[in-house]
C-alpha cells in the first residue's frame, strides 16, 4: 500500500466514525428531545400531538387527593392562568408539596396528563421556568422575612 | 477581625498571583533571569496566603461566626464538628475558596518539581498558572467574596442541605477538584510550549505525569460522585446525565484521550499539535464545567449559586482563556513539525488515534446532548431537554468500537505492526474469550436475557481477557527465567484497561438486569421480587441529632432463611425542614438489594420502592482499579527527576532515550 492510499484509508475510516456518530445523534435528537411547556401553552395548543413532553406548574391547594392504600395520586397543576389536572402512579418525591413548582412529565390523555415522572427541583425559591407569580407565595414571604432577620449584608 | 484577616490574606494571594503571572510571562518573554526569578516564591506565597484565608474561613465555621454572611446561611452549632469543616465548601462561595486552595497547591507542586526544567519554560508555565488564579481570585473577590458581613449578626444559623451531609461530602469535591484544577498543569504546559514554539518529547514527558495525577483524581472524583448520589439521594441509580455530571466526564473523556496522545507525542514525535489542542480542550471543558455548575443555567442538586452576575463573570472568564489558548495555538501549531515520520496504518499511532476519534467522539456527542437546550433556549425556540435516552442511543454505541481496539491496540508496534505479530499475542485470550463468549451466548439464550446484556458482557470479557496479556505474559518469561521486566507504566495500563473491563461489565449488568418495583404495603405485609421476599415488619417515629423521622423495619428472606434486617428511613431536619430519603442497602458482589421509603399512602400503607441490582458494585470497583492503574503508571521511574541531570537542561536536548519505556517487544 502506498502512503497516499492509506492516508485515503484513515481519512475514510475517521470520516465514516464520525457520520455515524452524527447520525446516531440526529436520530436520537429526533426520539428522545423532550418540550417543555406551561399550562398556558398547552391551552393555547402548543402541546406535541403524540409523545411524551413535560409540563411545569404549582401544586394547586386543596387539589391532591389520593384513593387511600392506592399509590395513585390526582393533583393540578397551575401557573395562575390555567390548570391541567394531572394524575401519577408511583412515589411522589420528598421536595412534592402543595405550592410547591413541580416539572412532570408524560402525555395527555383525553384532557388528563398522565405523568410517568414527577420532578420537585431543590430550594424553596424554585419557579419551574415560564411560570410568575403574581403575588408573593408563603414561601417567598417567609424567605423574606428571613431576608429582614438577617438584615443586608456588609461588606468588611 | 477573623474574617478581615481572611480578606486581606485573599487580596494579598490575588496581588501575588499577578506578579507570578507577570514576572513569569514577561521575564520569559524578555529573557530577564531576575524577573523570572520571581515567579517560584510568588506561588509560594500566593499558596501561603490563601491557605491562611482558607484557614480564616474554616475557623469561622467551627465557631459559627455569625456575623459572616456565608457563615450564619451554611454552618450550625448542631452540625458535628466534621461537618463544620467540609461545610466550608458545601455552598457556593466556600467551593470557589476549595477551588484556589487546589490550584494554589497544584501551582507550588509544579514550583517544586520543575527547578530541574529549563528556567524560561519553567517561568511560563508558572506565568499561565498565576493567569488562571488572578482570574478566579477576582471571580471570587468581586461576586462571591465569602467574608462579608452581616449586622446584625444572625441569631439563628442556616444548614447544609441535609443530603450533603455526608462522610462522602468531605472527598468528593476535594477530589473532583484535584481533577478539574490539575487539568489546568496540562494546560499551562501546552501553552508555554506554544508560547516557545518548541514541544519536543521532553515536553510530552514533563507533561504526562502531570495530566496523568489530575486524570486519577478525576476518575476517583467522579466514583465517589456516583457512589454518592447511589446511596444518598435514596431512589438508586448512580449516573443520571445530568448536565453536572457531563460537566465532569467531559474533561474526563478529554484527559483521557490526552494521556493516550501524550504517548505518541512522547514516544514518537508526533500527534504535537494535536496533543496541545487536547491539552487546552481538556481545561476548557473543566472551565465551562465550572460555568454550567455556578452560573445557575442549570438547575440541579449541585447547582447552589443563582446568580446571573457570576455566570457572567465566569462565562467571560471561560471565554478569554479559551479564546487567547485558541488564537495562540493557531498562530503556534504550524511550527510543532512532527518529527517522528509516518505510520503505518497498522500500527500503534494509528490505534491511538482512533482511540482519540472515538473518545472525542463520545465527548462531542455529551457537549451536544448538555449544551443543545441551552442554545435552544438562547435562540428563543422553546425549551427543550434532552434525556438519557439520547446519551445512552449515542454514546454507548461510540464506546463499542473503543473496547475491541482496547483489547489490540496495546499489542501493536510502533510505527508498522504486522499481523501475525499481533496474532501470536492476543491469540490465547482470544481463544479464552471465544469460550467466554459461547458460554454467555447459552447462558443469554437460557436467561432470556436482552441483547444488550450479551453485547456488553462479551465485549466487557474481551477487554478484561486482552488486560492480562501483558502482565501474564511477562510473569511466564520470568518464570522461565527469560529477562523480563514489567515496568510500572505497562502494569498501571494493564490494570487501568482491566478497570475499564469492570466497569463495562458493572453497567451492562447492573443496568439491563436490574429491577425496580414500587408497591404501596403496609406493616405485616411481604412482597418477593428477584427471589427475595420482603416482609414489612413495622413503622416507627425516630430521631437524630437533628432531624425526626420515621424508620421501618423490613426482614428479607432468601428462599425459607433469613438474609437480612434493613431499616430504611425517612428523616425531615430542622431548623429548615429539608427531607431525605434514606435507603436501606444490602451491598454485595452479585447483586445489592435496596429498599427505600416513600410516602404514607393512608389506611397505614407506605409506598416502598424494591430495587435488585445485580454487580452495581463492578461500576466503581472498575472506576476506582482504573485509578489504581493510573496511579501505578504515574509511579514509573522515567517520570522521576533526575538530580544527576544539570539543572535548566535545554529544551530540545537529549532527554532520557524515549524508547526506554513502555515497549520492550523483543
Amino acid at each position: 500500500m502506498t502512503r497516499r492510499y492509506q492516508r485515503l484509508v484513515m481519512v475514510l475510516l475517521m470520516l465514516g466514525c464520525v457520520s455515524l456518530a452524527v447520525g446516531f445523534a440526529l436520530r436520537a435528537f429526533n426520539g428522545d428531545l423532550l418540550y417543555y411547556i406551561t399550562p398556558t401553552q398547552l391551552y393555547e395548543g402548543h402541546a406535541p400531538v403524540r409523545g411524551q413532553f413535560r409540563l411545569g406548574g404549582i401544586v394547586e391547594k386543596g387539589s391532591v387527593t389520593r384513593i387511600p392504600g392506592s399509590m395513585t395520586v390526582r393533583f393540578t397543576l397551575t401557573d395562575f392562568k390555567h390548570t391541567v389536572p394531572v394524575v401519577y402512579t408511583g412515589i411522589l418525591p420528598d421536595l412534592f408539596r402543595v405550592g410547591q413548582g413541580i416539572v412532570v412529565r408524560g402525555r395527555m390523555v383525553s384532557g388528563i396528563f398522565q405523568a410517568t415522572q414527577v420532578l420537585a427541583k431543590h430550594g424553596a425559591k424554585y419557579m419551574p421556568p415560564g411560570i410568575h407569580q403574581p403575588h408573593p407565595s408563603p414561601n417567598e414571604e417567609k424567605m423574606l422575612a428571613l431576608k429582614r432577620d438577617l438584615g443586608e449584608g456588609t461588606k468588611p | 477581625m477573623i474574617a478581615e484577616i481572611g480578606v486581606y490574606a485573599l487580596i494579598l494571594a490575588l496581588l501575588l498571583a499577578l506578579s507570578q503571572s507577570f514576572f513569569g510571562l514577561a521575564g520569559a518573554a524578555t529573557r530577564r533571569l531576575r524577573w523570572m526569578a520571581v515567579a517560584r516564591p510568588a506561588a509560594y506565597g500566593q499558596l501561603f496566603f490563601m491557605a491562611l484565608s482558607y484557614s480564616c474561613l474554616t475557623y469561622l465555621f467551627v465557631i459559627s461566626d455569625y456575623s459572616v454572611r456565608y457563615v450564619a446561611k451554611y454552618s450550625n452549632p448542631l452540625m458535628p464538628f466534621f461537618y463544620r469543616v467540609a461545610g466550608v465548601w458545601g455552598a457556593h462561595e466556600g467551593s470557589m475558596m476549595l477551588w484556589l486552595l487546589v490550584l494554589g497547591i497544584w501551582t507550588v507542586l509544579v514550583a517544586i518539581f520543575s527547578r530541574k526544567l529549563p528556567v524560561e519554560f519553567s517561568s511560563r508555565v508558572l506565568g499561565v498558572l498565576g493567569v488562571i488564579s488572578s482570574g478566579f481570585f477576582l471571580f471570587t473577590l468581586l461576586t462571591s467574596n465569602p467574608f462579608v458581613r452581616m449586622l446584625p449578626p444572625a441569631l439563628h444559623g442556616g444548614t447544609l442541605n441535609p443530603i450533603l451531609e455526608d462522610p462522602l461530602l468531605v472527598i468528593h469535591p476535594p477530589m473532583l477538584y484535584m481533577g478539574y484544577v490539575g487539568l489546568s498543569v496540562a494546560f499551562s504546559f501546552s501553552v508555554a510550549a506554544l508560547i516557545s514554539g518548541r514541544m519536543d518529547a521532553a515536553w510530552a514527558r514533563w507533561t504526562r505525569p502531570w495530566t496523568l495525577a489530575a486524570w486519577v483524581f478525576l476518575t476517583i472524583g467522579i466514583i465517589l460522585g456516583s457512589f454518592w448520589s447511589y446511596y444518598e439521594l435514596g431512589w438508586g441509580g448512580w449516573w443520571f446525565w445530568d448536565p453536572v455530571e457531563n460537566a465532569s466526564f467531559m474533561p474526563w473523556l478529554v484527559a483521557t484521550a490526552l494521556i493516550h496522545s501524550l504517548a505518541v507525542s512522547e514516544k514518537r514525535g508526533a500527534f504535537k499539535s494535536w496533543t496541545a489542542l487536547l491539552a487546552i480542550a481538556g481545561f476548557s471543558l473543566s472551565l465551562l464545567g465550572t460555568f454550567l455548575v455556578r452560573s445557575g443555567v442549570l438547575i440541579s442538586i449541585h447547582a447552589f449559586a443563582l446568580d446571573p452576575k457570576r455566570g457572567m463573570f465566569i462565562l467571560i472568564l471561560l471565554g478569554v482563556m479559551t479564546v487567547l489558548a485558541l488564537i495562540l495555538y493557531l498562530w503556534r501549531a504550524p511550527l510543532l513539525w512532527n518529527t517522528g515520520g509516518g505510520f503505518h496504518f497498522l500500527s500503534r499511532e494509528s490505534f491511538i488515534l482512533f482511540n482519540n476519534v472515538l473518545l472525542i467522539a463520545g465527548c462531542g456527542a455529551v457537549f451536544l446532548g448538555t449544551i443543545y437546550p441551552l442554545f435552544i433556549e438562547v435562540l428563543g425556540l422553546g425549551k427543550i431537554s434532552v434525556g438519557p435516552p439520547y446519551f445512552d442511543h449515542v454514546f454507548i454505541p461510540i464506546m463499542f468500537p473503543l473496547f475491541i481496539l482496547i483489547g489490540i491496540g496495546p499489542f501493536v508496534s510502533w510505527k508498522r505492526g504486522t499481523g501475525s505479530k499481533i496474532w501470536r499475542r492476543i491469540r490465547w485470550p482470544f481463544f479464552f474469550w471465544f469460550l467466554a463468549a459461547l458460554t454467555l451466548i447459552l447462558v443469554a439464550v437460557r436467561q432470556n436475557w436482552p441483547i444488550e446484556t450479551l453485547l456488553g458482557t462479551v465485549f466487557g470479557v474481551w477487554v478484561l481477557l486482552t488486560a492480562l496479556i501483558e502482565p501474564v505474559r511477562r510473569l511466564v518469561l520470568r518464570f522461565r527465567g527469560e529477562p523480563a521486566r514489567l515496568t510500572p507504566s505497562v502494569l498501571g495500563m494493564s490494570i487501568a484497561h482491566f478497570g475499564v473491563g469492570v466497569v463495562v461489565l458493572g453497567i451492562t449488568v447492573s443496568t439491563t438486569l436490574g429491577i425496580w418495583r414500587d408497591m404501596p404495603l403496609k406493616p405485616g405485609q411481604s412482597y418477593q421480587m428477584a427471589g427475595f421476599t420482603y416482609r414489612f415488619d413495622r413503622i416507627r417515629p425516630a430521631r437524630g441529632h437533628n432531624w425526626k423521622g420515621v424508620r421501618a423495619t423490613f426482614s428479607i428472606h432468601q428462599g425459607r432463611s433469613s438474609f437480612a434486617i434493613v431499616h430504611p428511613e425517612k428523616r425531615r431536619f430542622f431548623p429548615d425542614g429539608g427531607t431525605t430519603t434514606n435507603a436501606a442497602i444490602v451491598g454485595g458482589v452479585l447483586h445489592d438489594l435496596f429498599v427505600s421509603l416513600g410516602n404514607p399512602l393512608g389506611k397505614g400503607r407506605w409506598s416502598i420502592r424494591f430495587r435488585y441490582e445485580p454487580m452495581v458494585i463492578l461500576v466503581w470497583l472498575g472506576g476506582l482499579i482504573m485509578a489504581l492503574g493510573g496511579f501505578l503508571a504515574l509511579c514509573d521511574r522515567r517520570y522521576r527527576i533526575r538530580f544527576d541531570e544539570p539543572p535548566y537542561l535545554p529544551l530540545d536536548g537529549p532527554g532520557p532515550s524515549p524508547d526506554s519505556g513502555m515497549e520492550s517487544h523483543s
